[in-house]
Parts: structure tokens; C-alpha cells; sequence
């Protein structure tokens, strides 16, 4: 009797001590969760239908093991942020001078403003499918983004976004409803091979854009700015790569699914955009096709709020204009006026007739890899700075690993540019 | 000096330019002098990413170039 009473006591006591636990990782919950969720953005969604078009389910080994890499390099942004408490861009002026600055800077706003670009690109095709101007979709989407802003809360901010990233998941009921054998799913998927036809330039292609979807310049400077905001302390650090672990899960989980999707449909067929997969899921599967669409939009969206806002907050770190989401529009104008011009400029640009979008989509990848070097060697170099991070600098072992995985994604990250550049020497 | 809401639209705009060439002026003053202590690994990395640039640039220029002629 005494024992039961004991065992319902602990029990209650493990029930209690896990609420507790949720309850506080709830506060904390946000920036790692957003951005890595948000790296699955249009273009990311896009890479992800093609590649499974194109290999069927051959690598998703190779994205489960992007998902480790992605975490290492943003974990360093939660430790500089909550110990510095600046964003990446303050912390790039203070540390390596003006002209590391600036160019860093400039180059963010130039190649951020692009990718803003490529996500209205890929919201305007997802909504088209259900017949939507893209006028309309632009203005809806400048309408939400806006609105999600100027509440004057941080906080609530957060947890909108957090709401549009659970919609991310929608790729795995799509993947249910086209019945993929999910024995092949796991025999093909999960040990590391190369596709039939072995090491192609084609596959090196796609191996190279799926590592370009996964860490992306803004994302180092979103993070950094964003636990800055929300405030996160040194004593946070552990909930923030908790966080961030979560996020890279969950971000592999839906490129993942988003394969088996077209994987298991259309393997074999050439698809050059997310879109285009959706239509063609339509004719196959009228749902997912319609849950394919939905996703992608929301991709786009969950890019675009996360893009502008990486701008606005460097620009406002460096400018010294009051840059917090929890000020209001009369305490931080310059702040929401530079995120409104960003968003309304780059929506304007899609609809006008006759842009050179898919020049512009490419051009992304080439800026990207002037910005991403810099930016990710600074932030090695910061984190091994004792007079800046103190006990928080990098250990032997993570600064193994990061500079591995810097060097890694640099070099795949420029071959990629050069093959996007200069394609005929790649065929 | 801010002008009033009552002064000609030039002459709040060359307020407004002179104003940010300000700003501008001010954060080259505070981020003179770099924060990190130059060690040969920063100057090693630093000259790396310097390199990089360079070649990169070349060859978008002689993409350009090529693409132009």
C-alpha cells in the first residue's frame, strides 16, 4: 500500500518537475525553432522537391546529416548573442573594423533583399495554384507581415511565427496521403549510398544546392539578433541549443518528408520548381498537391518575416536606431519603416511584368557566397575570442568542428556558384 | 539643425542626406580601431577571406566580360 502511495508520488512528482520543464523551454522556445525551420524556405522547399524528383529517396541520408552541421554553426550565434548581447553586425563592426563592416553589412541588405524576392517568387506560384493573382498575394502576404510586426511584442511575435512554422509540418500528412512504401523509404533512404549511376555532375549539383539551402547568411545574422532581442542571458545558453536542436530536427524531418512526397509521385520527372511539383501532384493527388501548395507559401512566408527582419535588425544595430520588437512604432520608426521599404520593394519586383526572376534566383547563390565566408569565418574568430566570450569561447572540439564544417561549406558552397556561373564546365 | 516641417522639400532633404553622412561618419569613428586582438591566426584568416574576395570578383568580372563581348 505504502509502495503505491510512494510510486504515485514520484509519479506525480516526475509529472510535475516535466511541466515545469516544458513550461520553461516554452519561454525560451523561439529563435532556434524559427530559423532553422524558416532555412526551409521557397528555394529551400524547391531543392527538396527537385532533388527527390530527380534521385527518389537516395539521399535523404545526406540531409539527415545536414541537420548536425547546420546545428554547430547556429549554436556559436546563441552563445555570441546572449554573451555579447549584440547581432552579428555590431559585432562584426566592433571586432574587425569599419570596412569588415561595411562590407558584411551591404552585402547582407543586397543579398537578403534578392532572397526576399525569390520567397515572394515562390508564394505568388504556390497561391496561383488555387488561382490568386499575384498582385493579391502580395499585398496579403505585406498585409500579415506587417501586422505580425506592429503589435509591439517580441513575445507574441514569437509565438505567430512558431504557429507558422507547425503548418511547416503539413509535407508529412502529404507524405501519408501519396502512400509511399516506407520499407523502401528506409532501406534507400537511411544508409549513406550513391544513387543509380553513381557520381554524377548532376549529383554533385544537387548535393552542393541542398548544402546551399542549409545555412544561409542571414540565418547567422536572424539568430544572433534575435536572441539578442528576446533578451536570452548566459544562463539561457542551454535552452538555446536545446532550442536549436529541435529546429535542426525538425527542419530535417520536413525536408525529409517533402522528398518522400515527390520521391515516391514523381521520381523520374524533371522539376524545376516547388510550384510546378504541386501542379503535378494535383492531376496524381488532388490533397497533397493542395497541402504542397500550402507549404511552399508557407515556406516563402516563414522566409520572407525572418529575411527582412535579419535586415532591419542589422541595419538598426549598426545605425544605432532603437531595433527591438517590443518597441512600438513611435519608439522605433526608422526600425519598421527600413522592414516595411524591404518587403514592399522586393513584393514590388515580382510583379513587375517581364523581371528577370529566374536571373535573379540565380544571382542569390552568387552573392550568397561573397557574404557567407566572411561571415561565417567571423563568427569562428569571435566565439575564440576569450576577452569577448570569456568562459563561453569555443572548445578544442568545437572548434574542430566548426572549422571542418566552415571549410566544407565554403568550398561545396563555391563550386556551386561557379557551376551556377559557368554550367558548360560542369556538364 | 533640424529644418522645420514648414521649409522647402530640398532643403529637408539635404538635411535629411547630411544628417545620415553624419551617422555614417559617427560609426567610422566608433568602430576605428578593431575590438580583436590581431593575432597571426585573425591576420592569416582575415587575408584568407581578402583572397577569396579578390579571386571571386575576377571571375564574376570575366563571366561579365564574356557574356558582354
Amino acid at each position: 500500500m505504502k509502495e503505491g502511495i510512494g510510486a504515485r508520488a514520484r509519479f506525480f512528482y516526475r509529472y510535475r518537475r516535466f511541466i515545469k520543464t516544458l513550461k520553461i523551454y516554452l519561454m525560451i522556445a523561439g529563435p532556434g525553432i524559427i530559423v532553422m525551420v524558416a532555412d526551409n524556405d521557397a528555394g529551400g522547399i524547391t531543392t527538396y522537391t527537385a532533388t527527390g524528383s530527380m534521385f527518389g529517396y537516395d539521399l535523404i541520408w545526406f540531409l539527415i546529416l545536414l541537420g548536425p552541421i547546420a546545428y554547430i554553426v547556429q549554436e556559436m550565434t546563441v552563445r555570441l548573442g546572449a554573451v555579447t548581447k549584440r547581432g552579428h553586425a555590431e559585432a562584426i563592426f566592433d571586432a574587425f573594423g569599419t570596412f569588415w563592416g561595411w562590407f558584411s553589412l551591404g552585402d547582407l541588405l543586397l543579398v537578403n533583399w534578392l532572397t526576399l524576392i525569390t520567397e515572394f517568387i515562390g508564394m505568388t506560384a504556390a497561391l496561383a495554384i488555387f488561382g490568386v493573382p499575384p498582385i493579391l498575394t502580395v499585398i496579403i502576404v505585406l498585409i500579415l507581415l506587417i501586422v505580425m510586426v506592429l503589435q509591439g511584442r517580441y513575445w507574441t511575435w514569437e509565438k505567430i511565427v512558431l504557429l507558422f512554422c507547425v503548418l511547416n509540418l503539413i509535407y508529412i500528412p502529404a507524405a501519408f496521403l501519396v502512400n509511399p512504401s516506407w520499407s523502401t523509404v528506409l532501406s534507400q533512404g537511411i544508409i549513406p549510398h550513391l544513387p543509380k549511376g553513381g557520381f554524377t555532375s548532376q549529383l554533385f549539383f544537387f548535393l552542393m544546392a541542398n548544402i546551399g539551402t542549409t545555412i544561409a547568411p542571414w540565418m547567422v545574422f536572424f539568430q544572433q539578433s534575435s536572441v539578442v532581442d528576446k533578451g536570452m542571458k548566459e544562463k539561457d545558453i542551454p535552452w538555446g541549443r536545446f532550442d536549436t536542436m529541435i529546429g535542426a530536427v525538425f527542419t530535417v524531418i520536413v525536408a525529409i518528408f517533402c522528398i518522400v512526397v515527390t520521391g515516391t509521385v514523381l521520381f523520374g520527372t524533371n522539376i524545376q520548381s516547388a510550384a510546378q511539383a504541386a501542379q503535378g501532384l494535383m492531376h496524381i493527388n488532388q490533397y497533397a498537391g493542395v497541402f504542397l501548395a500550402i507549404g511552399l507559401f508557407d515556406a516563402g512566408l516563414l522566409g520572407a518575416v525572418c529575411i527582412s527582419l535579419a535586415s532591419s535588425w542589422a541595419f538598426g544595430e549598426v545605425w544605432g536606431w532603437a531595433h527591438s520588437l517590443n518597441n512600438r512604432i513611435r519608439e522605433a520608426p526608422w526600425f519598421y519603416l527600413l522592414y516595411l521599404l524591404i518587403l514592399v520593394s522586393a513584393g514590388a519586383v515580382v510583379l513587375i511584368p517581364g523581371a528577370p526572376l529566374v536571373l535573379i534566383t540565380l544571382f542569390v547563390q552568387v552573392i550568397a557566397v561573397t557574404l557567407l565566408p566572411a561571415a561565417l569565418v567571423f563568427l569562428i574568430l569571435l566565439l575564440n575570442n576569450e576577452e569577448i566570450m570569456g568562459k563561453y569561447k569555443n572548445t578544442r572540439l568545437q572548434n574542430v568542428l566548426s572549422t571542418v564544417i566552415v571549410i566544407f561549406i565554403i568550398t561545396l558552397s563555391t563550386i556551386y556558384c561557379l557551376t551556377v556561373v559557368f554550367p558548360q564546365y560542369f556538364r | 539643425m533640424v529644418p522645420s516641417i514648414k521649409a522647402p522639400f530640398h532643403k529637408k532633404l539635404i538635411a535629411g542626406i547630411q544628417s545620415q553622412v553624419r551617422i555614417v561618419r559617427d560609426i567610422n569613428e566608433k568602430y576605428a580601431t578593431p575590438r580583436i586582438k590581431m593575432t597571426k591566426w585573425v591576420k592569416i584568416a582575415l587575408l584568407g577571406i581578402r583572397i577569396y574576395l579578390i579571386v571571386l570578383v575576377v571571375i564574376l568580372a570575366y563571366k561579365f566580360v564574356t557574356l558582354v563581348i
